[in-house]
């Protein structure tokens, strides 16, 4: 199936103008509060070089530390899978639950999962599978994809939770009261709750030195979950692990700051032992990561802890929104991962950049996304998928510019459609046009002024 | 800075056929300023364009012409900072990558606005320019000249551009909301995502305009020359002047 390009996602996102000017709004609020909460602490930009470093050592060094994560969580009495792709994670995942007769699985947030496609899989196998984040839930409610990966229903009004929850949880008609929709939903999940016997996380950390798992939530539903469920299924890429609680340190001072401008989520809980007569199974998914190892020029994803802090700085996302992107992770981070995972099918999110460079900065562990972008934007021709237009622009450009001859002749005839604009105004579709006026030339070029006052006097 | 610095004037594509002024401001200043300003007439385009658009490779003769123009000069001085970053950043990495050598242009060019602050070290100009500007802030004069503090950043507070401005008798600055957020230009991005563009465009002229300013002003001309194009359209009540121009006011 052809998906379509993220320019004509974002032209029919933009159609919608009032949600356009929300959306833009309300994330910005959020890379506003970001910004206040990172200036309350004087060494900001010394532990995000740290909380940099030490990513970047561990994944150069991730044999090691997956094994003794693995050993410790192993001693922990932890069981420890590990996945090689998705195929494999499913299939784990699915096992689990037959050898313990569920057919139920609740889970919290995970992004990897979703990465997975693992909901899709088990329900086709007959599980009825839970999600509690309040995000998420009111997404499988609705059967849509996230369109964030911190704030997956942030594209979501809450009117239209409302006219959901009215017809999936019988709430009052046109009641929209965030907090009487968030009560319905929590008694609601209650019977889920209660009525599982194994529940799934993601991990956002996994400590090699002590061998748990540490889960950042704000609504507490991935401790609920996982307290009366007595099987616990982590699902946790690679690239998670970090050497010990030191370097956790600096990583929980960095991530909820960075992703939506709090000191800390409302939980940050540490997974280390099975419960009481329960198990805890790990599952450690490759999925890809380790190939981009081995790859210099974007070896620097590996170090992202998905803050989504990126998303909400980028001025194409916010204008643009979650879906307009073809891969399931949107924004700036997750152009380069679909470009990882596959770029014949996701280059068209290159065009999503303007290279501001604001995701660069805001960028916890210093992703240098802007800086990939444009590199990967530089192999397209040798994958056939260069854009023509742009291609015969370029081309056209460097004939001009290489000549001086033709430069300035073009400088000095009819200089209105005879240079760089003329790219523009060549382009097939004129877009420039459709939105600005065209620059206005100049009666005389400085090359013209330079030769008549400066040269001739 | 030495009095016998020689000065190669660059003056990017789109400045000297749309923006022939923001040159002859630039020229005139340095001029005033009694600095040595040559201008090699062969030069053409940084590359820019088509390296931004995924075609690095065909940037690369430019580079070379680049280099060879302006091989003699001191120090190469241009009135456009997102030009003098690619120079200085890509034009490097982009020889370095086709097993060339190394790059003389990076250590030596500047944007005319960091050149005055950092090097000539202006501690007043002449004339006054008695009006209220709002400052734009453009992506590559933040985050790669570092012109002034990016606001993702906590690091100290600091703007070479209003330093500047803050010289020159009678400007009364301003800065928008949002104070260094893009305004979409991008360069081909402008062309291939319009609709994007041109909304944030009219975002940051909206927040331009609430600053009660008469002039948008900036380093970048491309940046102004895309917002403007939006502002005719829509018949905003806002000028565009790069802020060369207001310091060489009078000249
Ligand atoms: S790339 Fe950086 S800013 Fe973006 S989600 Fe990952 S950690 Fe956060």
């Amino acid at each position: 199936m052809k998906k379509e390009t993220h320019i004509h996602a974002a032209e029919r996102f933009l159609n919608n103008k009032k949600n356009a000017v929300w959306h833009d709004e309300t994330l910005w609020q959020t890379r506003a509060k970001r910004d206040r909460q990172a200036a309350l602490i004087p060494e900001w930009e010394q532990l995000r070089e740290l909380a940099s470093k030490i990513k970047m050592h561990t994944i150069t060094h991730l044999d090691h530390y997956l094994e003794q994560f693995a050993a410790a969580a192993e001693k922990n009495g932890a069981t420890v899978h590990w996945a090689k792709d998705a195929a494999e994670h499913n299939a784990i995942v699915l096992q689990i639950l037959q050898q313990h007769q569920a057919t139920q699985l609740v889970k919290s947030k995970s992004m990897l999962t979703e990465e997975c496609h693992l909901n899709p899989f088990l329900i086709e196998k007959g599980v009825d599978v839970v999600e509690s984040d309040l995000g998420e839930r009111i997404l499988q409610l609705m059967d849509i994809p996230p369109s964030h990966i911190v704030m997956p229903a942030i594209h979501i009004q809450r009117e239209a939770v409302g006219k959901l929850f009215e017809e999936k949880l019988n709430t009052e008609k046109g009641n929209a009261d965030p907090t009487y929709l968030t009560r319905a939903m929590r008694k609601s999940l209650r019977q889920k709750f209660l009525a599982s016997t194994v529940a799934m996380t993601g991990a956002n950390f996994g400590i090699a030195e002590t061998g748990d798992v540490v889960v950042c939530t704000n609504e507490g539903n991935a401790d609920m979950g996982t307290s009366i469920a007595k099987v616990h299924i982590v699902s946790m890429g690679i690239e998670k692990v970090i050497p010990s609680h030191d370097a956790l340190s600096v990583f929980v001072r960095l991530l909820a700051r960075s992703a939506t401008g709090q000191p800390s989520t409302s939980y940050t809980s540490h997974y280390q032992k099975p419960q009481k007569e329960g198990e805890l199974h790990i599952i450690l998914v490759d999925n890809g990561r380790s190939s981009i190892l081995a790859d210099k020029d974007h070896i620097q994803t590996l170090k992202c802890i998905r803050c989504g802090a990126c998303m909400n700085t980028c001025p194409v996302y916010r204008r643009s929104g979650g879906y307009s992107y073809s891969y399931f992770i949107p924004g700036p981070i997750g152009i380069n991962l679909g470009m990882l995972k596959a770029p014949k099918n996701y280059y068209t999110n290159l065009s999503a950049c303007t290279l501001c460079f604001s995701c660069n900065s805001v960028c916890p562990v210093q992703v240098d996304l802007g800086n990939q972008i444009y590199k990967w934007r530089q192999g397209l021709d040798s994958i056939g998928k260069a854009n023509r237009t742009k291609k015969v622009m370029s081309d056209g450009m460097r004939m001009m510019f290489k000549q001086s001859g033709i430069y300035h002749a073009a400088l000095k005839a009819a200089p209105l459609i005879n240079l760089m604009p003329r790219a523009l105004i060549y382009c097939k579709a004129d877009k420039w046009g459709i939105g600005r006026e065209l620059p206005q030339f100049a009666k005389q070029s400085f090359n013209s002024w330079w030769k008549k006052e400066v040269l001739k006097k | 800075m030495d009095h016998l610095a020689k000065i190669g004037l660059f003056i990017p594509c789109y400045v000297n056929a749309v923006f022939p002024e923001v040159g002859i401001a630039t020229y005139k200043l340095l001029k005033q300023l009694g600095i040595d300003v040559d201008y090699p007439v062969d030069q053409t385009c940084c590359g820019q364009p088509m390296a931004n658009a995924g075609f690095e490779g065909k940037s690369l003769p430019l580079i070379h012409k680049f280099n060879d123009l302006f091989d003699t000069y001191d120090y190469v001085v241009g009135p456009s900072a997102s030009c003098v970053a690619f120079v200085k950043e890509n034009h490097p990495h982009i020889l370095a990558a086709h097993g060339q050598h190394q790059c003389q242009m990076s250590g030596k060019i500047y944007e005319v606005c960091e050149f005055l602050h950092d090097i000539v070290k202006v501690e007043k100009f002449p004339g006054a320019f008695p009006h209220k500007v709002s400052v734009h802030n453009s992506c590559h004069g933040v985050r790669e000249l570092h012109l002034s503090s990016p606001s993702e950043l906590h690091t100290p507070r600091y703007s070479k551009i209003k330093d500047l401005l803050s010289l020159k008798e009678g400007v009364e600055v301003f800065e928008p909301q949002r104070v260094d957020e893009c305004c979409g230009f991008g360069g081909m991005f402008a062309i291939e995502e319009d609709a994007v563009s041109v909304q944030m465009g009219k975002d940051k002229l909206r927040n331009h305009i609430a600053t009660g300013a008469e002039y948008v002003t900036g380093a970048d001309s491309s940046c102004l020359m895309h917002m403007q194009g939006i502002a005719r359209r829509e018949k905003l009540p806002i000028q565009f002047i790069h802020v060369v121009e207001i310091l060489a006011a009078g000249l």
